[in-house]
């Protein structure tokens, strides 16, 4: 017996009137959990009911703690009829198991119901006694944090990363079992609510089994989704960062210091037999978006995938003699080595843990879903992923890297095709915080590698790059090479050199394909699939190129599959990384050059084209440094003048069948014109409207070049539904698409506009098609605003930031990483020493993300303090601006069906999703309050699944939300002594914000 | 091709001032477009019609989720759907219940009735209001008389505690629930003249000298009714037809105002001419107050009583003041005039009322 769960129901609030003859209600609440259930008495006649209820205790296995939900049922008693039920209130008790989490859940929480949403409220405390089982073979996992956040927490440091945690379990879906035939909507919907909480917490507690096998303690980037498969089944799935994770104890500390760590026992020393860099690819795309191997749909039931590119890879010969010396001064990290999937879902790293990035790696594939006969062995399913999985570390491997970061999985459903996705950024990381003293080699590598630019040195070898890349020398070090344009998933290094700001940049594409059934319809869409994603990777370089910028990073490619098209949308932050070459410019060329008007017509074409270039640069704040090449004697490469871009013209399938992803053999960079038509369909899709003035916006944690923020967030879901008409064409359809996502940016910046100068951060797009004609867009993000007083000088900022860089290091370790810092330094101002290095410290304060408006954001937090109901703040980000997260208090994962059938007197369509999210934020804030905390970070909408029927006067909507419940204080409220007496060290986190 | 569903939520609701004005006038989202658009917000903000046509359904959308609990403004700070700043909340409490004084002249003093209410499209033709924003406010006055009609306690108090209310609009709906209490004729063309505030004012003069709450304060609260003129004063009031017609009292009172205006004003002879005819109007409305239909037309009493032939012997207001202080004051003097307390209570009210409404 090894836990009692109790539980207290203390009053009601706002309740519905039930009986109409009184227009008052007698309201009762009963409190299940597993099988056992408690009832309150029946308080008569009051919408406030006050039950004041014992304690109602459970005896329960810590199993069922983790699986079960505590619900909670609150009744219309009835002497006559059957009593009405009012609403529910699930609570997951998760939180409660965790002594470093929550204590103990108490607060008003809304009373919800599938049918009518929120009706009321309800008072309860729920404690755990959890009582200590040394079980060898338990089921349970009992204490395992759970973190959504995608960096190592705030408050934590690692001790440890243990790698790639995964699991799935399936089940019927309630809505398509006989059952729901004959019972209510209401019955359906909460069947199914009940399962998948039921199935989370399961999931939850086998991810956690599988954390403590591996001797981790927690689990960071938990990302967990649901596939709808419909007449299949329902697939819970999830996946994440196995960590050890030590809880930093004294305030102030350095929450992300990873020389602070303590060494772990269980290193073992690399392994390099496997580490073979440099595999030679004939073919590949001619960027570091490595991604394009398909399966080719094969139509014999086992469905074997092939892959276009990877027959040379799978043959993988380890390479001997000249660069395996070369890759000896890195060593490959053996948490990695010893793992069968080197895969991590983390987007932030400790500095330093991140030493090169190879670029991106994908894989999709196509299957046809079958029902899910036997519940308990979902192999099918796991056996799909492991293929995937299998294709993105070889992927990797090709790339020079030996593991995948900023890893994550999604799927698409129509009907009963699938498509499954991952992605990641291959990568070489660091073992050196893992490890006792540092090595040799260690002290070397240091030497070598300014953090500012490691990162982008190219980890594959340069004699055997596995596609057509230019490589030069590293425009900050002058010792490694680089590629000329660099693609991640992950967020962009708080180290990294920028210059400039960044912005967001989406590439956007809409297919045609035939309605087809079953494997010809799956076969179609793999053989589209190619080309989707070629086009959309070309776009994307287009509009980087535009922009001016040579990188991207949290590039996420959606691919949404409906019956009669497909939907591909990259969304992405593309930024100026000092290190790497200036971007060429975008050539036009005619295809037929005899006529002079057309000249003249592509001449200005590339006026407009150029200009744009300029204007961007001027808006960005790209100038990079003059590279004055004397001074460095290296060979550098010239600067190619203009990088050649080919575009396929979408319009002639003749000709894309044509194209192989090996193109960059032609003339690559050249933007091909052969019709006016192509023309305007060129310039429209290059010139995307710019941002108004005082916005930036960007899909990752974190604005490049935007450090003074305010406390004033913002975070919002927007959701829109187009109804395209038939029979449109490739273009006409892209049009739509492209148009879709512009003016929804356009009403949010038009919406924020009082939050103004402001950056919308984490811009999260999700497509989908929930009909044959209707086209899907969410986008939830959080504007931040942030304060225009200081305007840092570029060059001046990019010092800055190296100093701020430099105070990561603890002083004794100083001495190791001198040399390079401060020839970088002395480039600046060559009198600067390390006494004024250390001073500069306090007066840096202002560059850091610490608000210089910190009595206003005290001003703020106060005056919300007069309101009855706790302010509870919400961002996508792991972090809340001006604020330190002194707890995390537990996941916050919640499904939520919602349904009616009374659309019309619901305010229709977008009446009704409104109440509904609206519902589902609030229910996340009362939850939150009722653990103890004032904020949720990392949060985010994983499905939004509308479903409508206006004939019949009904919709139904399916939401899943998740994040990490935290207490924030005020960095103003905070001692400022203890702040100054460690003040290197608090800069320190700050600037990792 | 069609937007078909379009819908934006923030964790903290963003309201836009401008456009809860154009919901609460009761503008059809089209109109509001229209009056955004010559505002400027587009070329401000880089938008377009299409944008902003969006945020105008948005908002008001978003206004009818919280329109019912404004009609409840205390559930607005407990509620939990949206996370509204406590200053945003007041504002939109505030604006909800602000009126048009052009719209409450036409329904003050009125039943808030259902055959009122159904009246309203008259209203709104002719003040220009929309029949939506009639509606709103006519509701809201509603809503307010039924809440404190059963409160006790100082009526401005209970408005302000009951709809978060700041404090010059729970007077102005203190008036408002007073005069529709009293259904005091308000819509006659010789009182066209006054405004809202005119009679607010008087309310406010009334409520705090002639209630039972008004001598309540000093005593019993239990007992204390604000919206209630006190019956007892009511009583009383009619002992002061003494003055009118006792012909000795009558003709003591006369000397002593004209010799304290002597020489005061340029006016004096018509003063003392009309002296008689004016002092029985006042003291005649004083002994009719007992009768509650005589009370609804107080204030058409007062105007053609008094205002009328002060305003046609062109008496200044100075003049007028003047006059009212040395009649008040020289009762007092008058040997066989016992009725002191009433006296100062009624007069007080009564010249304070006079002098504001005493205006063209």
């Amino acid at each position: 017996m090894p836990g009692k769960l109790k539980a207290k129901i203390v009053a009601g609030r706002h309740l519905p009137v039930m009986d109409r003859a009184s227009d008052l209600t007698d309201a009762f609440v009963e409190v299940k959990f597993g099988n056992t259930t408690f009832k309150t008495d029946v308080y008569p006649k009051s919408l406030n009911p006050q039950w004041n209820s014992e304690w109602f205790k459970f005896e329960v296995d810590d199993e069922d703690l983790q699986d079960e939900p505590l619900q909670i049922t609150v009744l219309d008693h009835d002497t006559y009829s059957a009593n009405d039920a009012i609403g529910k209130v699930y609570i997951d008790i998760d939180p409660l198991l965790c002594s470093e989490a929550a204590t103990v859940i108490s607060g008003w929480l809304p009373i919800y119901d599938t049918i009518h949403g929120i009706r009321g409220e309800i008072n309860v405390l729920v404690k755990v006694d959890l009582f200590n089982d040394l079980n060898r073979f338990r089921q349970s996992s009992c204490g395992v944090k759970f973190f959504c956040t995608t960096s190592i927490p705030r408050c934590y440091r690692a001790v440890m990363v243990h790698g790639f945690v995964e699991e799935l379990v399936v089940n019927e879906d309630p809505e398509y079992q006989w059952i729901d035939r004959i019972r209510t909507p209401r019955a359906s919907n909460e069947a199914r609510q009940r399962l998948i909480f039921l199935m989370s917490g399961e999931l939850q507690r086998k991810i956690g089994l599988k954390v403590l096998e591996m001797g981790g303690n927690a689990v960071v980037g938990y990302l967990q989704c649901f596939d709808l498969e419909g007449e299949s089944g329902l697939v819970v799935r999830a996946i994440g960062t196995a960590c050890t994770l030590e809880k930093i104890s004294t305030f102030p500390a350095t929450a992300t210091h990873p020389n602070n760590s303590s060494p772990s026992k269980d290193m073992k020393e690399p392994g390099f037999g496997e580490e073979a860099p440099g595999v030679p690819l004939s073919s590949g795309p001619p960027t570091p978006l490595r991604a394009q191997t398909f399966s080719s749909f094969s139509p014999s039931k086992s469905y074997s995938r092939q892959s276009s590119s990877s027959d040379t890879e799978l043959s993988l010969t380890p390479k001997t003699g000249g660069h395996l010396c070369h890759f000896c001064m890195i060593p490959p990290s053996p948490f990695c080595v010893f793992q069968e999937y080197p895969f991590f879902t983390l987007t932030a790293f400790p500095p330093g843990f991140l030493l090169h990035v190879g670029g991106v790696v994908s894989a999709r594939s196509v299957k046809l879903l079958d029902r899910i006969h036997n519940p308990d062995e979902p192999e099918t399913r796991d056996a799909w992923w492991e293929e995937i999985r299998q294709e993105i570390k070889s992927h990797a491997k090709a790339l020079g890297c030996h593991a995948v970061v900023g890893y994550s999985e999604s799927t698409s459903i129509c009907e009963e095709v699938c498509i499954l996705s991952a992605s990641g950024t291959a990568a070489v990381l660091s073992s050196r915080f893992m490890q006792d003293g540092p090595l040799d080699t260690e002290h070397r590598f240091e030497e070598v590698v300014s953090p500012g630019c490691g990162f982008c040195h190219i980890p594959y070898d340069e004699l055997n790059i596995p596609f057509p890349a230019q490589l030069t020398y590293c425009y900050c070090c002058r010792r490694y090479k680089v590629p000329d344009v660099l693609f991640t998933t992950i967020d962009l290094p708080t180290e990294a050199n920028v210059t400039g700001k960044g912005c967001l940049i989406q590439a956007r594409l809409c297919r045609t394909k035939k309605k087809a059934q079953g494997e010809g319809n799956a076969t179609a869409i793999s053989s589209l699939l190619p080309f989707l994603e070629y086009e959309l990777h070309t776009q994307l370089m287009n509009k980087l190129k535009l922009r001016g910028m040579n990188a991207l990073f949290g590039l996420r490619i959606q691919i949404s599959v409906g019956e009669t098209m497909l939907l591909g949308l990259a969304s992405a932050t593309g930024v100026y990384l000092t290190a790497l070459p200036s971007p060429g410019g975008i050539q036009i060329a005619g295809k037929t050059p005899s006529d002079i008007t057309y000249e003249q017509h592509i001449s200005t074409m590339q006026k407009k084209i150029n200009d744009t270039i300029d204007k961007n640069k001027e808006l960005y704040e790209i100038n990079p440094p003059e590279v004055v090449e004397e001074i460095i004697g290296s060979p550098i490469p010239e600067p190619r003048q203009r990088s050649r871009l080919f575009r396929s013209h979408s319009e002639s399938s003749d000709e894309v069948s044509e194209l192989d992803l090996s193109h960059g053999k032609k003339d690559a960079f050249v933007l091909e014109i052969d019709d006016t038509d192509a023309v305007e369909d060129i310039h429209a899709l290059l010139t995307d409207s710019p941002t108004p003035a005082g916005f930036y916006s960007c899909n990752t944690e974190i604005m490049p070049g935007i450090q003074n923020w305010t406390s004033a967030i913002q975070m919002f879901t927007s959701v829109r539904v187009f109804r395209l008409n038939a029979n449109l064409t490739n273009q006409g359809l892209n049009k739509i698409f492209s148009d879709l996502c512009e003016n929804l940016l356009k009403s949010l910046y038009f919406k924020l506009r009082s939050m103004v100068p402001c950056c919308l951060c984490h811009l999260n797009f999700t497509v989908a098609i929930p009909e044959d004609e209707l086209i899907q867009v969410a986008v939830t993000a959080v504007a931040m605003s942030f304060d225009k007083e200081q305007p840092l000088e570029n060059g001046k900022q990019s010092g800055e930031k190296t100093l701020i860089k430099g105070k990561h290091r603890p002083l004794k370790a100083m001495s190791g990483i001198f040399p390079p810092h401060l020839s970088f330094l002395s480039s600046l101002s060559p009198s600067l020493s390390l006494a004024l290095l250390l001073s500069t410290a306090s007066s840096l304060e202002k560059a850091s993300p610490l608000p210089e408006g910190r009595s206003r954001s005290l001003r703020s937090n106060r005056s919300y303090s007069g309101s009855s109901v706790a302010v509870v703040k919400m961002t996508p980000l792991s972090f809340i601006p001006g604020a330190k997260i002194i707890k995390y208090l537990g996941i916050i994962n919640m499904f939520f069906i919602r349904e009616t059938s009374s659309l019309r007197e619901e305010g229709g369509v977008s009446g009704f999703l409104h109440t509904f999210i609206a519902e589902v934020f609030a229910m996340v804030r009362a939850h939150v309050a009722a653990l103890g905390g004032n904020a949720v970070v990392s949060y985010s909408m994983k499905e939004c699944v509308f479903m409508e029927n206006p004939n019949k006067n009904q919709a139904q909507c399916l939401i899943n939300v998740s994040g990490d419940a935290v207490i924030f204080v005020r960095e103003s409220e905070l001692e400022s002594t203890s702040v100054q007496t460690q003040s290197a060290t608090t800069h320190t986190s700050n600037a990792t914000l | 091709m069609s937007v078909e569903l379009d819908v934006f939520v923030g964790n903290t609701t963003i309201m836009d001032k401008e456009v809860y004005q154009l919901w609460l006038n009761g503008y059809t989202v089209n109109d509001a477009v229209k009056v955004r658009i010559e505002g400027g917000v587009m070329e401000e903000c880089e938008a377009s019609a299409e944008v902003l046509l969006s945020d105008t359904m948005d908002q008001y959308r978003t206004f009818q989720m919280c329109e019912r609990l404004l009609h409840h403004p205390a559930k607005l700070a407990n509620q939990l759907l949206f996370q509204i700043p406590p200053d945003r909340q007041a504002m939109l409490i505030e604006r909800y219940y602000a009126f048009d004084d052009s719209f409450v002249r036409e329904v003050l003093g009125k039943k808030l009735s259902k055959g009122t209410k159904k009246d309203l499209d008259d209203v709104s033709i002719k003040t220009g209001i929309t029949l939506k924003s009639c509606r709103r406010q006519f509701d809201n006055f509603k809503r307010v008389f039924k809440v404190v009609e059963e409160l006790k306690g100082p009526l401005v108090e209970n408005i302000r505690q009951h709809f978060l209310l700041p404090d010059q609009l729970a007077r102005d709906y203190a008036a408002i629930v007073f005069f529709a209490n009293h259904r005091f004729e308000t819509g006659k063309k010789k009182l066209q003249y006054l405004t809202f505030q005119d009679f607010a004012f008087c309310a406010g003069q009334l409520i705090n000298n002639w209630t039972v709450g008004a001598v309540g304060k000093t005593n019993n609260m239990m007992e204390d009714m604000d919206v209630d003129l006190d019956k007892e004063f009511l009583q009383d009031l009619k002992d002061l037809k003494i003055l009118i017609t006792d012909k000795d009292l009558l003709d003591q009172h006369k000397n002593l105002v004209c010799t304290a205006l002597r020489g005061k004003t340029n006016v004096f002879n018509e003063m003392e001419a009309n002296f008689k005819n004016l002092s029985r109007g006042l003291v005649n409305i004083a002994a009719k107050l007992i009768n509650a239909k005589d009370v609804r037309d107080f204030f058409i009493d007062l105007v053609e009583k008094f205002i009328e032939p002060c305003r046609s012997d062109k008496l200044t207001s100075i003049d007028v003041n003047l006059y009212l202080t040395h009649y008040t004051n020289s009762a007092h003097i008058l040997d066989t005039f016992k009725h002191h307390a009433v006296w100062t209570r009624y007069m007080g009210v009564i010249k304070s009322c006079i002098l504001r409404m005493y205006h063209d």
